[in-house]
């Protein structure tokens, strides 16, 4: 009879990476660029997560930021909203952080070669969108062309300005940017109004552009019905979904949707898969 | 592998020879019903329970588990904790062995967690047949009365003795090492499958229709009013799942000692039917009702689970019936109800 002793098999270990840099992106978001200290790489996909330790205060799935494309760190984008998260805020360069993973698919990559990319970010749906954006870039002629649409609920809460500024002006990506209000301390002379505003400006070919859609639930609705609208099927609509990932192995339950398990079978999903789950919000 | 019978009082002497070499977890008589607990006299036994109030699967998922420990000084320490204490579990009942190879599924499956696997393989399982099944169990119309071949031995009481079934070679070891058995002729073995026979016939409640069909009949009854008729009543305490020998859900979390030094990573039980279990750091809730959690335990009892994990995810024994404060919480009632609505 095997009793084990095989700990460094458990699943639940965190593999412990240390911080290089750590920079504030707005109030509430901080840029973290990691390195395994034992020299590994992350070897992720775009679009996948890993699970983040501050060790004895706990875990949270926190989406990769950075395209495996880059050199062999990798970037978290975080919102300081809970314990863990706020406990990530105050690491400085040196310190260590937990982490386990990749887990889930993340972007079908290949499926994605020679097609027209719309990306539509809402907030801090930009941080997983990243890593594919940034993928795009690192491989640009084996894509066509890259819209990005970008929105926030005011102008402060922009993330990225001067890395959106760059793709830009390399002429890499179409960036269309709005804002849901402008209060009146900030300055802000882009399109006021819901993300959907934006895509009036927009010029797409439906038969080669996929969506890629992160962003807070209510934003799913509208943004497929609008790409629906201009006659994009269902499977060319991937939609990257949010639950309380505990285990990241299709486990705890936490975040099953019907019976898919976002932390294994997504996070990113296509429209025609959701639309069969009765529990999603699209 | 081999049938043998034991004498009552024989057997009696062999379990404490057994309590004596071994941590033993079995089935004691606790006010007012009976509990698995870890046996010190063999006298404490009562292999004639109906039901314990919390099923022996704890001792393969126990409600809280460490399993990874670390120290936070100059230098981080990070270590996983999977050597689990030998034991052997004594009285299991069929239904829920049924739970273990469903648990096993799960755990053992196409990924395995190192953790269950360490205390799967330090357990030995000794089961009986529940001859006298309480008055909630629907374990016979769901196929889960006998017991599924992943026993180490098998009991079944015949009044004067006991036939004791081998299943493994591990359990062929412990019958050689504690057991005086003699050979069963025929005749015992012949009376052993009339007293499982007739036991089918005192379960009080029953699925209308073969277990296989329930996916089906769920398929069909998402948008059926009674999840609402059920969930509005439902207080989301948890009660049902706590006691559920299949439910494995569970959350993590991490504990520091006072020295902020030293501290533990640990699973502890989480419930679908806690109001938070879906809630997302943003504050979204994902199945915000007590009707969307209800429904999702039992689409996850009676389709998810066999989709996924290859079993049912019930397996009849009815303490969830018992658990639930305001009764809405029957597998049963909700299968049979739906079968006849959406038929």
């Amino acid at each position: 009879m095997a009793l084990m002793n095989e700990q460094e098999q458990s699943s639940f270990l965190p593999r412990q990476a240390e911080v290089i840099t750590a920079e504030s992106l707005s109030k509430k978001e901080r840029l973290l660029r990691l390195r395994f200290t034992d020299g590994h790489r992350l070897d992720h996909q775009p679009g996948q997560f890993v699970e983040v330790s501050v060790l004895g205060i706990g875990e949270a799935p926190i989406s990769i930021s950075s395209s495996p494309t880059r050199d062999d760190s990798f970037e978290l984008g975080i919102r300081a909203v809970g314990n863990v998260t706020r406990a990530i805020h105050l690491l400085k360069p040196g310190e260590i952080l937990g982490v386990r993973g990749p887990f889930g698919n993340g972007y079908p990559v290949s499926r994605l070669l020679g097609q027209d990319l719309l990306f539509v970010a809402g907030g801090i749906g930009l941080f997983p969108l990243r890593s594919m954006i940034q993928y795009a870039i690192d491989y640009r002629e084996r894509f066509g062309m890259i819209i990005l649409l970008y929105g926030c609920r005011e102008p402060a809460e922009r993330i990225f300005q001067g890395e959106l500024e760059g793709w830009r002006q390399a002429g890499d990506v179409e960036i269309l940017e709005s804002v849901d209000r402008c209060p009146h301390d900030q300055a802000w002379e882009g399109n006021v109004g819901v993300i959907t505003t934006l895509f009036p400006s927009i010029r797409i070919d439906p038969e080669r552009t996929t969506a890629l859609v992160v962003g807070p639930p209510i934003m799913y609705r509208f943004v497929v019905a609008e790409c629906i609208h201009r006659g994009m099927a269902r499977d060319r609509i991937l939609l990257s979904l949010e639950r309380r990932m505990k285990c990241g192995m299709g486990l705890c339950g936490h975040c099953q949707i019907n019976n898919v398990y976002v932390c294994l079978d997504g996070p990113v999903f296509s429209y025609e898969e959701l639309i069969k789950l009765e529990e999603t919000e699209v | 592998m081999s049938i043998a019978a034991i004498k009552k009082e024989d057997f009696t002497s062999s379990v404490q020879d057994m309590i004596h070499e071994n941590v033993v977890y079995g089935v004691k008589q606790k006010y007012p019903g009976f509990a698995f607990d870890r046996i010190s006299a063999a006298e404490e036994l009562r292999l004639d329970y109906d039901i314990t109030l919390f099923p022996p699967t704890t001792y393969l998922l126990p409600p809280r588990d460490t399993f990874v420990e670390f120290t936070l000084d100059r230098e981080v320490h990070i270590h996983a904790r999977a050597e689990p204490q030998p034991c052997i579990i004594l009285g299991i009942h069929p239904y829920d062995l049924h739970a273990v190879k469903l648990l096993d599924a799960v755990f053992l499956g196409n990924r395995v967690d190192v953790h269950y696997r360490a205390r799967r393989n330090a357990t030995l399982i000794i089961g009986i047949d529940c001859l006298t099944p309480w008055p909630y169990s629907f374990a016979a119309s769901m196929g889960t009365a006998l017991p599924p071949r992943i026993f180490d031995l098998w009991l079944t009481d015949l009044g004067g003795e006991f036939l004791m079934e081998v299943g493994t070679r591990r359990g062929d070891g412990l019958c050689r090492r504690y057991f005086n058995v003699k050979s069963a002729c025929t005749a015992l073995i012949e009376q052993r499958d009339r007293l499982r026979e007739e036991s089918l016939s005192r379960y009080r409640l029953a699925l209308d229709f073969p277990p296989r069909e329930i996916p089906g009949i769920l398929d069909r009854g998402w948008d059926n009013p009674l999840w609402e008729e059920l969930g509005e009543k439902c207080f989301s305490c948890g009660s049902c799942t706590m006691v559920c020998p299949t439910c494995v859900c569970f959350d993590v979390r991490d504990r520091m000692e006072p020295n902020l030094k030293k501290g533990e990573r640990y699973r502890i039980w989480d419930s679908c039917m806690f109001y938070a279990f879906d809630k997302v750091a943003s504050g979204e809730n994902f199945r915000p009702t007590g009707t969307d959690r209800l429904r999702h335990r039992l689409y996850r009892k009676g389709k998810y689970m066999l989709e996924r994990w290859g079993e049912l995810g019930c397996v009849g024994c009815g303490r969830c019936i018992h658990a639930c404060l305001v009764d809405i919480a029957s597998p049963v009632y909700a299968y049979n109800r739906l079968a006849r609505e959406v038929m």
